[in-house]
């Protein structure tokens, strides 16, 4: 499995291609509907250095606040990506994320984002949340943690060891397509409809 | 009898329970699958990965998913039992938890948008109470996530663009369809809880009640039996796979109940669980007893 330290620059996404396995080393941010919406309110420079030539990781954690006030990772696995599909592209673009870690897939509009930045949609395994936050080493900080509560504000993480699977790359392979389509037609002609 | 303290304590064990160690016959489930994965695919690796993180969820007494899902009760207890202090309890127990890390904060008011921190809010967790004759109480808990309950789907029936009548062809069509609609999004292999006839919302609800069923199971109806296997078979075959990378295995189980329809209206209701099948059952007698149930 290769080993892929972030940040990083973009001549390593691109080197990337649809059913690479990859370890993902170093700091990442997590966020969802709420982080989104709130990146492309406006530029949010405290955040924008953290998410630069990173990854944003679609992730609602079970953190545990210890009696220091650090936090840790108690369950970490990926959320679906979907609902972020009309923000993706331009928070890409906006903040120079070089990849999204996610479930699911994501569809065209986030796909040209991919080509056109030079990112990369990583595929975390669904539900396999402790597996994901053995690999989370360490919670350096998060945003937005009143406003938005546990699962939707922004963690900044350091990872190591984090298995993922490239299932969209910055040349416009997509798996998900690919087994949605195929899968159709599969369906198709099991019940004898017209295609 | 046990005081509303206890009570909220005996649940608290149930959701304990259903958040951290997956029903066994749905892990041997998933090892099968998992064994019928071509060494080295995608498939093969996402289940050895899911299968670890059953593993250590288990030894650790650690939430199997981050999304611990809207917990969905069914208590069956004794004539004169009070159901408000079940509720109670349930939603007491569900805070409890969620403050103890077995729960994550899962609950949002849609008007504030604000996150209530506890894990409870209006709806939240829903509470199922039926009276039997029985002296002890039966706790049935499911634990469904967000991501597999947006797959699910409601048919009308007949439906065109299916071909689909009504009748169980056009319940097995429906339920295809959905499966093959949810591709890798409600983390496949999922089980498939659906139910025919009813109305919007009865046939919703027992979608997810025909999840409770043990995967081993057999509907006591022949044809409807015949039908959840053929079900289970056929989307296998659409090589949709674990997440949706491709694979052998993209449903583990069908479950399929009916219920009386209004002649105007037919629905097929379809409920999908994800791979993290959370539920748990326990018998608790007047004493305080435990027996835990598959
Ligand atoms: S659908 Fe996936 S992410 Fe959601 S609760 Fe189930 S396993 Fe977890």
């Amino acid at each position: 499995m290769a080993k892929l330290t972030l940040p990083c620059d973009v001549e390593t996404i691109r080197a990337l291609k649809v059913g690479d396995f990859l370890e993902l080393e170093g700091r990442i941010v997590t966020g969802r509907d709420s982080a989104h919406h709130w990146l492309l309110e406006h530029h949010q420079a405290d955040v924008a250095p953290l998410l630069a030539g990173s990854v944003i990781y679609h992730c609602g954690p079970v953190v545990k606040r210890h009696e220091d006030g650090h936090y840790s990772f108690v369950a970490a696995g990926p959320t679906t990506s979907a609902r972020e599909e009309p923000y993706q592209a331009d928070v890409i673009g906006r903040y120079g994320l070089r990849g999204v870690i996610g479930k699911g897939g994501m569809g065209a509009k986030t796909l040209k984002g991919l080509q056109e930045h030079g990112a990369v949609y990583l595929h975390a395994v669904g539900g396999t949340a402790q597996v994901l936050a053995q690999a989370v080493v360490e919670v350096e900080q998060v945003f937005m943690l009143k406003e938005f509560g546990v699962p939707e504000a922004l963690w900044v993480i350091r990872v190591s060891g984090f298995p993922v699977v490239v299932t969209m790359d910055s040349h416009g392979g997509s798996l998900h397509a690919e087994v949605e389509k195929a899968s159709r037609q599969k369906l198709e002609q099991m019940l004898g409809l017209a295609s | 009898m046990l005081t509303p303290e206890q009570w909220t304590a005996k649940l608290v064990e149930v959701i304990a329970r259903a958040s951290t160690q997956l029903p066994p016959d749905v892990v041997e489930a998933l090892r099968r699958s998992r064994d019928a994965e071509i060494e080295g695919s995608l498939a093969r690796k996402a289940l050895d990965s899911i299968l670890h993180n059953i593993e250590l969820a288990a030894s650790n007494w650690q939430p199997i998913c981050q999304d611990t899902g809207t917990p969905l009760f069914w208590i069956h207890h004794p004539i004169g039992m009070s159901t408000r202090m079940l509720v109670a309890a349930c939603e007491e127990a569900v805070r409890r938890a969620t403050g103890k890390q077995l729960l994550r904060p899962n609950a949002v008011d849609p008007l504030t948008e604000k996150n209530t921190g506890h894990g409870q809010a209006p709806g939240i967790p829903t509470v199922h109470c039926e009276e039997w004759d029985s002296p002890e109480v039966e706790v049935r808990l499911l634990l469904k996530g967000g991501g597999c309950e947006n797959c699910g789907t409601q048919y009308t029936l007949p439906n065109q663009a299916l071909k689909a009548d009504r009748n169980l062809e056009g319940v097995r069509r429906c339920i295809l369809d959905a499966i093959q609609k949810a591709q890798g999004k409600g983390c496949s292999p999922g089980i498939i809880g659906a139910c025919f006839g009813g109305d919007r919302s009865s046939g919703y609800i027992e979608s997810k009640r025909q999840l409770l069923r043990p995967l081993p199971d057999h509907n006591p109806i022949p044809e409807i039996d015949a039908l959840e296997q053929d079900i289970v078979a056929q989307s296998n075959q659409l090589d949709i796979g674990p997440m949706g990378f491709g694979g052998n295995t993209t449903v583990l189980g069908v479950k399929i109940g009916h219920l009386g329809r209004l002649p105007a209206s037919y629905f097929v209701s379809i409920s999908y669980m994800c791979w993290a099948d959370r539920r748990a059952g326990a018998r608790i007698a007047a004493d305080g007893t435990v027996t835990w149930l598959e």
